[in-house]
C-alpha cells in the first residue's frame, strides 16, 4: 500500500469512517474546521450523516440521540466548544453511551486564541462535567497515529459503553504527513441490545436514561462506572518509551509537546546527556505504572506541556516522591522550542536538581 | 345500557370527572384510598349514558367505559 | 352487546402517573398514547422526554424512550431520527424546557424541518422546580419569582411559541390546542394525530402546543385551574392550526 499525504484534521475524519462511524454532528470552530469540511464531503459519499448543529450544546445532544440509537457517532470541536459540551458529556457517561469526542485544543482561558495549546488536560481527564466520572482520553502525536487511534477509540467506546476523547492541538490538526490508510474494510461492531431503536418485537422498551432518583440507585451506578474504570485502568494504558534505556533525566510529554521533546532528547543524547522520554498515549487511564518504574532508576523527571502544568500533577502522583519532577511549559498558544527544552535538560544536569 | 368502572386505587380525587358528567352521577366516596385520596365513584350506574366525558377528562386514566352497541 | 368504548391505551404502561391531582399532563400523555395506538406504531416509535415534571415520561410510554438534558430534546430527537429515519420519533417538553433553555434547539429543529413530532406542554409556569416564572407566564401572573405578578418592565413578555415557529419555512405543521374540557380534549387529540401523520408521511417538522394546567403552582383546585386556563391563557394564546401542509388540509 502506498502512502498518501493528509492533514491531521482530515485523518481524524477518514480514521472515523474507516472505524465504521457514519454519523457526525458538529459546530464550526478553529482550529479543527478541516475535519467537518472533510466529513461534509465524505459522509454523503458513503451514505453517512453529516449535520452542522446550531451549537456545541446541540451537537453533543445529537450525539446522545445517535449513540442511544446504536450508531458509531462522533463530534469535534476546540476548547470553548468543549466547555459548552460538558453537561452533554456527563449525560452520555450517566447513560453509558459510547461515542468519540474530538478536542483540537487552542489557547485559553476565555476566547483565548486559535493557536495550539494543551490546557484542557484537566477538563478532559478529570471529568470536565458534573458528577464522578472519567473519560478515556487518547493523545496522538502524528497523523498516522491518529488513523490508528480512531479505530481504537470507537472500539474502546463500544466495549466499555463510554464516551472517548481524542485530544490534539492545532499543530497536530494542521500538520500534513504521509499516512498508510489500508483498504476500507467492513468493521465488525458489537451488537447493542440496549439501544433505543423502537421495540420492533422486543416486547420490552429500552430506555436511555441517566436519572437515578433514589440516592442508593445513583450510588450504585457510580460504583458500576468505577468498577468499569478500574478495568480500563488495568487493561488499557498506552504509552511510548523513547530512549528510555538508562535515562537519568526522564521527560514526560504528550502530543505535539512529545514531538518537541523527542528532538530535545536526541540533541541531549548527542551531547552525552542520558535523557529519555515517556509519552503517554492514553492520558486517562494515565500510564502511571511505567512512570513509577522509571522513577526507580531516574535522577529526575521533566514534564513538558503547552500549559501552565496539568499532566505534571499526574506524573508527580506516579513518581510519588521517588525523585524530583520538574516542569517546563509555554501556554496561551505559545509552543516551546526544542532549544528551550534542551536548555531545561542541561540545567538539570548542571545543577543536579534545581531550585 | 352503559357502565363506568373506576380503578379506585389510582384515583387522586381531583374531581375533573365529576364536573363534566352530564348526568351528575359521580361523587367522591367517604372513604380514602391507599394514596390518601377520596376516590371518585358512580352513584346511580343505571343513569350512565356511556358518553365517556369523565374518562376523557381523567388525568390518571382511572375510568373505563362500556356501552351497549349494536351487534356488528 | 356491551363493548369497551373507553379504556387505557396500550401505548401506556400500567405505571400510575406521579403527577399532582388534576394535572393535565396526564390527559396529554394519554392522548399521545391513544394516537400511537391508533396509528399502530408503538413498535416503531422512539420518544424523548424532557427535564421538567414529565421527566419520568419514560416510565409511562410503552415505547423505547430517551431522557434528554434540559431543553435539548429536539437535538436528541434529531440524532435519533437522522440515525433511524424510518422510526417515528417524538419529543414531549414543557415550556421552561422548550421555550426558555431549549429555544435554540426547537427553532433549529423546526428550521431544518426535522421529521419528528413535538408535544409542547404550556402550563405558564415551571412546575417541577417550584412554580417559578416560565417564558410563557402571563403578564400579571403571580409565580414564586414574580411574587407581585409578571411585570413587563422587569421580566418582559410571554413567548408565543406556535406563532413564532409557524414563521419558519421548515415547520410543516404547527397547532395550538387546549385540554380544559372534553370537546377540546378531542380536538387536541386530532391535532396530535395530525402531527404524527405529518411526520410519518415525511412532510417535516410538526409541533402541537397544548395549553395545560398546573393546579399546584397556580394555587387552585383542578377544576378552577381549567377555568383559569380558559379565561386567561386562551385569550393570550389563541387556539388553532397555525400551519398545515397542503396535503393534509
Ligand atoms: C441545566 C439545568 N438547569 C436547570 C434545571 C432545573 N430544572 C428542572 S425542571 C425545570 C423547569 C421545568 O419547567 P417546564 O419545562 O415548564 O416543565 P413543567 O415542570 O412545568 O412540566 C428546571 C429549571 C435542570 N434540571 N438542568
Ligand atoms: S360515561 Fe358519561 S354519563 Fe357515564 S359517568 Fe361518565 S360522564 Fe357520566
Ligand atoms: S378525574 Fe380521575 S383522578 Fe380525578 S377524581 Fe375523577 S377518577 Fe379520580
Ligand atoms: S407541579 Fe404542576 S405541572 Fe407538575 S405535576 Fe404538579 S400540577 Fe402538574
Amino acid at each position: 500500500m502506498s502512502k498518501i499525504l493528509m492533514k491531521g484534521n482530515e485523518a481524524i475524519g477518514e480514521g472515523a469512517i474507516r472505524a465504521g462511524c457514519r454519523h457526525f454532528f458538529g459546530y464550526p470552530i478553529t482550529p479543527q474546521s478541516e475535519l467537518p469540511h472533510y466529513l461534509a464531503k465524505r459522509m454523503p459519499e458513503i451514505g453517512g450523516v453529516f449535520l452542522q448543529a446550531e451549537s456545541e450544546v446541540s451537537a453533543i445532544n445529537m450525539v446522545y440521540g445517535a449513540a442511544g440509537a446504536g450508531m458509531r457517532v462522533m463530534t469535534s470541536s476546540s476548547s470553548p466548544g468543549l466547555s459548552l459540551m460538558q453537561e452533554g458529556i456527563s449525560y452520555l457517561v450517566g447513560a453509558e453511551l459510547p461515542c468519540v469526542i474530538v478536542n483540537i485544543m487552542r489557547g485559553g482561558p476565555g476566547l483565548g486564541n486559535i493557536a495550539p495549546a494543551q490546557s484542557d488536560y484537566f477538563q478532559s481527564t478529570k471529568g470536565g462535567g458534573h458528577g464522578d466520572y472519567k473519560l478515556i482520553t487518547l493523545a496522538p502525536e502524528s497523523v498516522q497515529e491518529i488513523i490508528d487511534l480512531m479505530a481504537k477509540a470507537f472500539d474502546l467506546g463500544d466495549q466499555y459503553r463510554t464516551p472517548v476523547m481524542l485530544l490534539g492541538d492545532g499543530i497536530l490538526g494542521q500538520m500534513m504527513e504521509p499516512v498508510e490508510l489500508g483498504e476500507i474494510q467492513e468493521v465488525k461492531q458489537a451488537a447493542k441490545p440496549w439501544a433505543a431503536t423502537g421495540m420492533r418485537g422486543r416486547g420490552k422498551p429500552n430506555i436511555i436514561n441517566s436519572l437515578y432518583i433514589d440516592p442508593e440507585d445513583c450510588e450504585n451506578i457510580n460504583k458500576k462506572l468505577f468498577a468499569k474504570y478500574a478495568q480500563i485502568a488495568a487493561k488499557e494504558q498506552m504509552w511510548e518509551e523513547y530512549q528510555l534505556e538508562g535515562a537519568e533525566i526522564v521527560l514526560t510529554a504528550y502530543g505535539t509537546a512529545a514531538r518537541i521533546c523527542k528532538s530535545a532528547v536526541d540533541k541531549a543524547r548527542a551531547k552525552g546527556i542520558k535523557a529519555g522520554l515517556i509519552r503517554p498515549i492514553t492520558l486517562w487511564p494515565f500510564p502511571g505504572s511505567v512512570i513509577a518504574r522509571a522513577a526507580e532508576t531516574a535522577k529526575c523527571f521533566l514534564t513538558v506541556e503547552m500549559s501552565m502544568g496539568q499532566m505534571v500533577e499526574d506524573v508527580r502522583l506516579a513518581v510519588n516522591g521517588t525523585c524530583p519532577v520538574y516542569f517546563y511549559g509555554r501556554t496561551g498558544g505559545v509552543v516551546p522550542l526544542v532549544s528551550d527544552v534542551l536548555a531545561e535538560i542541561e540545567k538539570l544536569v548542571d545543577g543536579g536538581d534545581r531550585e | 345500557m352503559a357502565r363506568v368502572t373506576f380503578r379506585e386505587e389510582r384515583c387522586k380525587g381531583c374531581e375533573l370527572c365529576i364536573a363534566v358528567c352530564p348526568e351528575k352521577i359521580i361523587v367522591l366516596a367517604e372513604h380514602i384510598n391507599a394514596m390518601g385520596f377520596h376516590p371518585a365513584t358512580v352513584v346511580e350506574q343505571e343513569k350512565c349514558k356511556g358518553c365517556a366525558m369523565c374518562a376523557r377528562m381523567c388525568p390518571d386514566v382511572v375510568i373505563e367505559v362500556e356501552r351497549e352497541v349494536a351487534e356488528a | 352487546m356491551m363493548k369497551k368504548v373507553f379504556t387505557r391505551p396500550k401505548a401506556l404502561t400500567d405505571k400510575p402517573f406521579h403527577y399532582c391531582p388534576g394535572c393535565t399532563h396526564g390527559i396529554i400523555h394519554r392522548l399521545v398514547a391513544e394516537v400511537i395506538d391508533e396509528l399502530g406504531v408503538a413498535d416503531n416509535t422512539v420518544g424523548v422526554c424532557p427535564v421538567g415534571c414529565s421527566v419520568f415520561a419514560y416510565n409511562y410510554f410503552n415505547v423505547d424512550m430517551f431522557q434528554a438534558s434540559h431543553g435539548r430534546a429536539p437535538a436528541v430527537a434529531t440524532g435519533i431520527k437522522r440515525s433511524l429515519p424510518d422510526r417515528v420519533v417524538f419529543t414531549y417538553q414543557g415550556d421552561g424546557d422548550l421555550a426558555s433553555i431549549g429555544t435554540a434547539e426547537i427553532i433549529h429543529a423546526a428550521a431544518r424541518s426535522e421529521k419528528f413530532t413535538t408535544i409542547f406542554v404550556n402550563n405558564a409556569v415551571y412546575g417541577m422546580t417550584g412554580g417559578q416564572m416560565a417564558p410563557t407566564t402571563l403578564l400579571g401572573q403571580k409565580t414564586t419569582t414574580t411574587p407581585k405578578g409578571r411585570d413587563k418592565e422587569q421580566a418582559g413578555f410571554p413567548v408565543k411559541v406556535a406563532e413564532m415557529l409557524s414563521t419558519l419555512d421548515g415547520a410543516a405543521y404547527v397547532a395550538r390546542v387546549s385540554v380544559h374540557n372534553p370537546t377540546h380534549v378531542n380536538k387536541a387529540k386530532k391535532a396530535i394525530k395530525k402531527a404524527f401523520e405529518v411526520q410519518i408521511s415525511g412532510q417535516g417538522f410538526a409541533l402541537v402546543e397544548v395549553l395545560s394546567t398546573c393546579p399546584t403552582n397556580w394555587g387552585m383546585p383542578p377544576n378552577e385551574a381549567l377555568k383559569w386556563l380558559e379565561e386567561n391563557m386562551i385569550p393570550y394564546y389563541p387556539l388553532g392550526i397555525y400551519k398545515e401542509p397542503a396535503e393534509v388540509k
